[in-house]
């Protein structure tokens, strides 16, 4: 099939999850990307995990990011290993890396010297905090950007504390910016250099809920009851069934009490307080709720069109006909290698986009590369 | 200021609510032309939905925060003189993106294949709920039901809680990266080959994906759900320390590293066996004790020992001490957006730099239908 980025060569000095999740997508849509890994160490992703999540020789987390990608050793230190980077970089479309600021630069491979050999090059960087300011040499770690860019105030309730999100969303926003920022150049014919970093990315993912602190220097307010989002009004939320969870998008409270058959309810009756007393709101829906089966409440909701859904784990969402439908699924390697791994979220000309190969071993194609570029 | 890498792309925006829209506006940043076409009555009912009870003039300051950058043309799809100036215009557009749920584009002959007959080239970009097959492809696009349904709320929080969101639209703001990387990606193809093409995405595969890494390890070793920590949860995946701690004047957050070294570096015994497997499997017990100690001194003592040690850590901050903090000011991350009424809001700027410049854009969100006037002059020249 035609993918879109077929013929772009990306040559890829990242590590761990914000720059191979970026260039894991660039791969997906068509793109060679050939990785660049210390010759003794590889990826340290290859290495963080605990022993339980490894498949094969590897963890599950590098063998998802990686895969379909190219893996060359080489320590950049040696100047006979950097000279074959710079013969890879100056036929490449696209060159990225999330070192630390001016790591790229002591090597003899930052932006300018790239750029001079090879002027339609597009140079992504990956940083954590930027490259000026008393943070631009921090270490840019998933946990330490939620901690600091306030995210840890958004999820879970008043009395919690800070609550992470239990997913890598720094990492994976600067990852899926980076990337975006190396298609538009790319779109706009190149030459030029492109900076994410991840504490932008990570404000940018809380735009609504930041902007809305510059507008009144309030922060936000999880709630008390059920809480799912800070800014929106009862009954968003998720609510225990007597066998399992509801949720619960926006619906005007008269209806919902009307339909649950809820008489404390459907007191409620101004919308404008619906936002100032979601937990009381909450609060007494939550006890309705608890006694009757999650399908009774889907029963009488649904027919309504009120916005709700079963809570479900990934084990009930793998065998739902909802989640077959969407062809999510694809093995990828050959044999005892083999494995199983989500594809590219994105469709392109109405097919889903597959891609084959598994996650290099580290230096797999070292030779390959070095018999194609190292003359 | 540098040339922007989209200049000169026009992208019409049939979008309502987050995910759409958001693609939109990085477009917008990245320098493409954005018309929002809405209903003549109300517009996009983003407009309409104000969190927090907060407005900007006539529209909620939400609608202002997404589309900032664009401009508004006016139109009502099911007026055929109307649809007739709908249609010259996407003859000229580069991009086209639209949510509508699945068959309503066609009824109103804007789907792929129709606009494509129009304009061969164009890309043209479509978010749904959840694809256009199956069960759940009539449901709406709604970012807390995405999470209900695809396991999104096992993550966050600790082992006995129940189901917890993700307290941000992630399902929404996901599927726009997405949306807007398809599009690109289409845009390089098409300038070198001229060829136009269909991007599709939807809020369930873009939420899939997020999750990837846990889904991976689910996938491959028997079904394993993730499990959160009981202690300081932070990630289902990662042992100790890794967490958020509080401490006896706010709270710290421990990135992983070598655990013997951290419980040193807080007075603490180090693990006795090899602390790789034990960081995992015993996570919980060494995390207790973390989190009794680091109760007991403020967080500048704790940030002086781990740093002591070359540990990862971060203070916890909310909006106010960040936004106080040089290392955020430092970014020249905010922007005033203003137009000629007199509305203003003070947001945030493009995240991605292009030419080591930082984009800035000081065009607020349009009024419903500001740009009619001009489109019609230019349709018509």
């Amino acid at each position: 099939m035609n993918r879109p980025l077929e013929d772009i060569l990306v040559l890829d000095f990242t590590q761990f999850m914000s720059g191979p999740s970026a260039t894991l997508r660039l791969a997906d849509l068509g793109a060679r990307v050939i990785k660049v890994e210390h010759r003794e160490r590889g990826d340290l992703s290859r290495t963080a995990y605990a022993p339980a999540f490894d498949l094969g020789d590897a963890p599950a987390f590098f063998q998802a990011i990686n895969r379909g990608k190219e893996s060359v050793a080489a320590d950049l230190r040696d100047p006979h290993d950097v000279a074959l980077l710079l013969k890879i970089a100056a036929e490449a479309d696209v060159v990225v890396s999330n070192f630390r600021p001016g790591v790229m630069d002591r090597h003899g491979l930052g932006y300018e010297r790239l750029h001079a050999s090879n002027p339609a090059l597009v140079y992504g960087e990956i940083t954590g905090y930027g490259a000026e300011g008393p943070w631009a040499l921090e270490p840019g770690q998933d946990l330490l950007l939620q901690a600091a860019s306030g995210m840890m105030w958004l999820t879970g309730a008043d009395d919690d504390g800070p609550v992470p999100m239990g997913i890598a969303m720094a990492d994976y926003c600067a990852g899926a910016m980076l990337a975006q920022g190396v298609l538009a150049a790319l779109a706009g014919g190149g030459g030029t250099r492109v900076d994410v970093s991840m504490l932008e990315a990570v404000l940018d993912l809380q735009f609504e809920p930041f902007t809305l602190y510059l507008q009144d220097s309030e922060e936000p307010k999880r709630g008390g009851v059920n809480p799912a989002h800070p800014l929106v009004a009862a009954p968003y939320g998720v609510y225990r069934t007597s066998d399992g969870y509801l949720a619960l998008a926006m619906t005007p409270i008269d209806t919902l009490a009307a339909l649950v058959g809820c008489e404390e309810l459907s007191q409620f009756t101004d919308r404008g307080r619906w936002f100032h007393e979601r937990d009381e709101i909450k609060g007494v829906l939550a006890a309705h709720l608890a006694s009757e089966s999650t399908r009774h409440w889907l029963d009488r909701l649904e027919p309504a069109d009120v916005w709700c859904a079963e809570v479900l784990s990934w084990a009930d969402l793998v065998i739902h006909e909802g989640f077959l439908a969407l062809d999510m699924v694809q093995e990828v390697g050959e044999g005892a290698d083999s494995y199983r791994v989500t594809r590219c979220p994105i469709r392109i000309d109405g097919q889903v986009l597959r891609s084959p190969a598994r996650a290099p071993r580290l230096g797999e194609h070292t030779e390959s590369i070095r018999a194609e570029f190292g003359r | 200021m540098t040339k922007l890498p989209l200049e000169g792309v026009t992208v019409l925006e049939f979008c309502q609510y987050l995910a759409g829209p958001y693609a939109g506006l990085r477009l917008a940043d990245l320098g493409a032309r954005v018309i929002k076409v809405e209903r003549p009555r109300g517009g996009d009912a983003c407009r309409a939905l104000a969190t927090k009870d907060m407005w900007a003039g006539e529209d909620s300051v939400l609608f202002h925060t997404i589309n900032r950058n664009k401009e508004s043309f006016a139109a009502d799809l099911k007026d055929p003189e109307h649809l007739d100036i709908v249609r010259e215009l996407v003859a000229t557009a580069d991009v086209v993106t639209h949510n509508f749920r699945p068959g309503v584009m066609e009824r109103i002959g804007l789907d792929y294949e129709a606009v494509k007959a129009i304009n061969p080239e164009v890309v043209y970009g479509e978010v749904s709920g959840y694809g256009k097959e199956g069960p759940w492809a009539a449901l709406p696009g709604q970012d807390l039901l995405a999470q209900a349904r695809t396991g999104a709320m096992w993550h966050s929080g600790a082992a006995d809680d129940p189901p917890t969101p993700l307290g941000l639209a992630v399902a929404d703001m996901a599927c726009g990266l997405h949306l807007a990387q398809g599009i690109l990606a289409a845009l390089v193809r098409r300038r070198r080959t001229g060829q136009g093409g269909l991007v599709e995405v939807s809020l369930a595969e873009s939420l899939l994906d997020v999750q990837f890494e846990g889904l991976t390890v689910f996938l491959n070793h028997a079904g394993e759900l993730p499990a959160r920590s009981r202690v300081a949860p932070a990630h289902p995946y990662l042992g100790a320390p890794y967490g958020v701690y509080a401490t006896s004047d706010s709270a710290i957050a421990l990135s992983m590293g070598d655990v013997s070294r951290v419980l040193i570096a807080l007075g603490l015994d180090p693990v006795e066996e090899a602390p790789g497997a034990d960081a995992f499997v015993e996570r919980d017990e060494i995390k207790a004790q973390i989190e009794v100690q680091l109760a007991t001194r403020s967080t500048a003592e704790w940030m002086a020992r781990l740093n002591g040690v070359g540990h990862w850590a971060c203070e916890v901050l909310d909006y106010a001490r960040l936004a106080d903090h040089d290392g955020y000011r430092v970014l020249g991350m905010e922007q005033v957006v203003s137009r000629d009424d007199g509305i203003s809001v003070r947001t945030t700027r493009c995240p991605i730099r292009v030419g080591g410049e930082r984009l800035y854009s000081d065009r607020a969100a349009p009024r419903l239908g500001d740009a009619n006037e001009q489109i019609m002059a230019e349709l018509a020249s």
